[in-house]
């Protein structure tokens, strides 16, 4: 399989990378890890005729403590996420996820804000991102946005970014100390997208749920914040009924696809399964 | 579409060349170094065969452009054995608990595993699989693969290669 032809720019800075991507408009793709892009292209689902290449901008690699928030570089990779002492401390969740993204070979390469830019459905972070509640740095030729990744998904490969524009970082705020979390993932074999993934991030406080977020990977168009799953338990002290509630909320706002990895009706059941595995997993490890 | 210079060390070797930018890595290697170790398997980023070690990475070279990788340190199977001429740890591994039957995955498997001890010295058979997840063998079943890449640790380490009870 042979790519369509293309001119390649590796720019050193965001500043000539924005530059670039202006100039070309349409014709130009920002390439990240790649893992997504190159396979696209050589099924020519891409042909791009410029690639601006990010990886020669050193500003756009690491992880870094701010406030009371983390900032990862869009070219940091899942395998830098899974290394990340950092990570492992204030948000253990994304090692979790970054963890069943693809194989190791893929993770070495592939990257957060490829992963979250992209717009793939199948995608682990971006739900993930939701939960979290993080916020997309997103640069462009009149400056930089600041998008919530709540916002930000419009469609499959449909998002709030702009022709030219390229997202620079993402931006977390730490959850509570002791927060309860997990990432559950159901998929056919390693390196498959999910059938159905949820995410979970709460906190509890005397024995109930004082704060709650749910995310959940691949059954619909876009990644989903399950907004009244959470909010239902809220105040409960996660006991099986009320979990039931819940898992019927998140239930009810899937559409996802019947493919290779079943039919729609079995995708959503198992979301809410998912969901409800990540919801006890979470209870386990947060601090009363 | 302008040609890219790209200058990259391979296996040990300076290497440069003029390339479209749209050559992929393992047809570099393959078609233009002749170094056809790595192998073109499933040619969509799932099987592995094309495994290559790139500045302490495991990398597909599939899905890597030629010119992404200008200016890396790279590694081949061709790259494996010792200077004089023996087998490296993994390769006497592989043969020794017949880690291959047909042996089209074996360059990637190796290369997979060279990284996999150079990050864990001492992998427990779990993370050894885990550590291989990206690689497919159709004939194996994996079982000796793992035998193979255990074999090859403990000669590392300098201890005696014991078989866990089955």
């Amino acid at each position: 399989m042979i790519p369509g032809a293309f001119n390649y720019h590796r720019p050193a800075s965001v500043a000539e990378a924005v530059g670039l991507l202006a100039e070309f408009g349409d014709d130009g793709r920002a390439l990240a890890g790649g893992h997504s892009l190159i396979p696209m292209m050589k099924l020519r689902l891409a042909m791009p005729a410029n690639l601006v290449d990010l990886a020669g901008i050193a500003d756009l690699k690491g992880v870094r403590s701010d406030g009371n928030a983390v900032v990862i570089g869009a070219m940091t990779t899942q395998h830098d996420l899974i290394g990340s002492d950092l990570l492992a401390t204030k948000i253990p969740i994304l090692r979790e996820t970054s963890l069943v993204i693809a194989d190791p070979q893929v993770r070495y390469l592939g990257t957060v804000g490829g992963n979250v830019a992209n717009g793939d459905p199948g995608n682990d972070m971006p739900a993930v991102m939701m939960c979290l509640g993080a916020t997309y740095h997103v640069a462009g030729k009149e400056g930089e946005r600041r998008l919530p990744a709540r916002q930000f998904y419009q469609g499959a490969y449909i998002t709030a970014l702009k022709t030219g524009e390229v997202l620079t970082a993402v931006r977390i705020p730490v959850p509570t100390a002791g927060h309860g979390y997990a990432y559950e993932k159901l998929k056919r074999k390693v390196g498959d997208y999910a059938t159905a993934a949820a995410a979970v991030v709460l906190t509890f406080k005397g024995g109930k749920v004082e704060d709650c977020s749910i995310g959940l990977t691949n059954v619909a168009d876009t990644p989903l914040w399950a907004e009244e799953a959470a909010r239902i338990l809220i105040g409960s002290s996660l006991d099986a009924p009320i979990i039931k509630r819940a898992v019927a909320a998140a239930e009810a706002i899937t559409s996802p696809a019947s493919d290779a990895r079943g039919p729609a009706a079995y995708r959503t059941k198992m979301a809410g399964v998912m969901l409800a595995r990540a919801l006890t997993r979470a209870k386990s490890r947060a601090g009363a | 579409m302008a040609k890219s210079q790209v200058g990259m060390k391979v296996n040990g070797k300076v290497v440069e060349a003029l390339v479209e930018p749209r050559m992929l890595l393992v047809h570099f290697l393959r078609d233009q170094l002749n170094i056809t170790g790595p192998h073109i398997g499933c040619e969509t980023s799932h099987c592995g065969a094309c495994t290559v070690d790139l500045d302490g990475k495991s990398v597909k070279s599939c899905t890597m452009f030629a010119v992404q990788a200008n200016g890396s340190d790279i590694r081949t199977i061709e790259g494996m054995a010792n200077a004089d001429g023996t087998l490296h740890a993994l390769q006497e591994g592989f043969r020794e608990m017949h880690g291959l039957q047909c042996g089209f995955c074996t360059p990637g498997m190796i290369m997979r595993a060279y990284r996999l001890l150079q990050e864990n010295k001492n992998p427990t058979e779990e993370k050894i699989r885990y550590g291989i997840s990206g690689n497919l063998c159709r004939c194996t079943g994996y079982q000796n693969i793992v035998r193979a890449i255990q074999f090859a640790a403990a000669k590392i380490n300098g201890v005696p290669f014991r078989e866990a009870a089955e």
